[in-house]
């Protein structure tokens, strides 16, 4: 008697571990493709965050290296050149005539020539920038901080994300957008910057002005910025989940 | 002699364990996943792109083949079908670090390789600690693994034992032996949190926060290499694990872990005879 048992109790754990094991390498793909599992996955992005701003102080400074840690060749990504006649034809006459918009929920909404931005106190930091896909190069950038810009425009207490709309068009028909939060905004890492090791920054980098953030990751610096905008949601914009990339399935939250 | 049962695993072990199983599985093929978006390895600050610890691609020779590579400093190994160049889920081949068997989802997928990773990696860190605490509460880390005197002195034998599988029975078998409690402890107290900290200090923004851990580790790539070496250590650890648990009693093993008793043959009492000699 106890030997049948034992024989079925051996089939039951055989079935569980041979279910155990499909549902590992089968299932979790076809679990992958639905929304479902993305939202509950995705949703630790919001832990993610909140447990680090626990641990991290809102304006703790990503680590600062020296001169001879800057990569020879820095690694350029994404966009190398947008296709689009507009920003051709700005970029032939050396950005002369971009103007940076800046408006939404602001009580001045303005816009800036290149010479503006170059006027305003400037900040050279060289940090480290991480890619999504787990690479690290080091550069040197120049430019105001994110925060002195908007002090300009004298954002409205309603505003609780800054919008960025790029120049280059992405293959889902959209442009290339970001999108980060007023706490992110206002830290003194994140720059609009205008040069890349002291050089006036090159179309491949994202000229002629680009975000740079200290604590998250390259896709939410956007390039080719030509648009900021304060708003109270990024719902409405893309397909409504901040970004470009984040449209395309990666977290908004990119600080890890 | 005759075979008695004791209970050797408490529920909240096993709990633990097969937490711990399904949470490492996936972290480990999501990892892979993750490695495979740039599937090459650096030492430092950043990455020399021109001179990786280990990379893999593909390569096309005179002829027109097209071979995976592995290069791990400056051997370079043909890894063709495995590493490198291997058969995508459409079947045809493609150049991608690790295979689609190994990976989480199979196909190149980044996004949903670290929604996977990020997610569980919570759980990972909660079951892990979970286990920390009450193991140490209840003295099960204390009594059932730290290593005793004896133990200590019985380590060369008991290597020895292992290396010529002969597992311990009897008496013996009641207790782990030293050489499973310092596998057991090295994974727990070095490995584990090694590999936690390493995957934290990816994250730029906690290097902000914990600048001290680009110290410890020396830089975000020295992190993420070391984050790959603690990887493939699991996996050694889980791979060693599993062919002990056939050679010693694949069913005894299973049992216990699942119900908590296990079989140990005992000689009848008074006998005390050595089961071990």
């Amino acid at each position: 008697m106890t030997e049948i048992i034992s024989v079925r109790r051996r089939r039951l754990i055989l079935g569980l571990g041979a279910g155990a094991g499909t549902l590992l390498l089968g299932g979790c793909d076809r679990l992958s493709n639905l929304p479902q599992t993305q939202s509950v996955l995705g949703s630790a992005q919001w832990l993610t965050r909140a447990a680090q701003r626990v641990v991290v102080a809102r304006d703790a400074l990503a680590p600062e290296y020296t001169r001879a840690d800057i990569a020879p060749v820095f690694r350029p990504n994404g966009t190398l050149n947008p296709d689009n006649p507009q920003y051709r034809a700005l970029a032939k006459q050396g950005f002369k005539d971009w103007r940076l918009k800046v408006d939404g929920l602001v009580e001045s909404p303005k816009e800036f020539s290149l010479d503006d931005l170059r006027s305003m106190p400037a900040q050279t930091q060289i940090t480290r920038h991480d890619c999504v896909e787990g690479w690290s190069c080091i550069g040197q950038w120049t430019g105001p901080m994110l925060r002195n810009v908007l002090a300009r425009v004298l954002p409205k207490p309603q505003a609780r994300y800054v919008m960025f709309f790029c120049a280059d068009p992405m293959d889902d028909g959209n442009y290339y957008y970001e999108s980060i939060d007023m706490r992110t905004a206002a830290h003194p890492q994140t720059l609009l910057a205008y040069e890349l090791n002291g050089e006036t920054l090159p179309i491949k980098y994202g000229a002629p002005l680009r975000l740079r953030l200290g604590r998250q990751l390259g896709y939410k610096m956007a390039k080719y910025v030509m648009h900021i905008q304060l708003v109270a949601s990024y719902r409405p914009f893309g397909q409504g989940q901040g970004g470009y990339w984040e449209d395309q399935g990666y977290a908004w939250y990119a600080g890890i | 002699m005759i075979k008695v049962f004791i209970y050797r695993h408490t529920a909240a072990v096993r709990v633990f364990h097969w937490v711990n199983f399904v949470t490492l599985s996936i972290m480990l093929m999501s990892g892979l996943q993750i490695f495979n978006a740039h599937p090459a390895l650096y030492w430092g600050a950043t990455s020399r792109f021109s001179q990786p610890i280990l990379s893999m691609g593909a390569m096309q020779d005179d002829q027109g083949h097209t071979w995976g590579v592995t290069t791990v400093g400056s051997h370079s190994f043909v890894t063709t079908g495995v590493l490198g160049w291997s058969k995508g889920s459409e079947g045809s081949y493609t150049e991608r670090g690790f295979p689609t068997w190994a990976t989480l989802p199979g196909p190149q997928w980044l996004a949903m390789g670290r929604a996977w990773h990020f997610f569980f990696a919570w759980i990972l860190v909660i079951n892990g600690l979970l286990y920390v605490i009450l193991g140490l509460l209840s003295g099960h880390i204390r009594r059932d693994l730290w290593l005793t005197r004896p133990d200590w002195r019985g380590l060369g034998r008991s290597f020895i034992e292992h290396a010529r599988l002969r597992f311990p029975k009897g008496d013996e078998a009641r207790h782990y032996n030293g050489i499973q409690k310092l596998a057991y402890l090295f994974v727990i107290f070095i490995v584990g949190p090694v590999i936690v900290l390493t995957g934290l200090t990816m994250s730029p923004t906690i290097d902000a926060g914990w600048p001290w851990l680009l110290w410890i580790f020396d830089g975000r790539q020295s992190a993420r290499t070391l984050h790959f070496i603690c990887a493939t250590t699991f996996f050694g650890f889980f791979i060693v694990h599993i062919v002990m648990v056939i050679l010693s009693g694949v069913w005894n093993n299973l049992r216990s872990m699942i119900t908590g008793r296990y079989a140990i043959e005992a000689a009848p009492a008074g006998g005390g005879g050595s089961a071990h000699d």
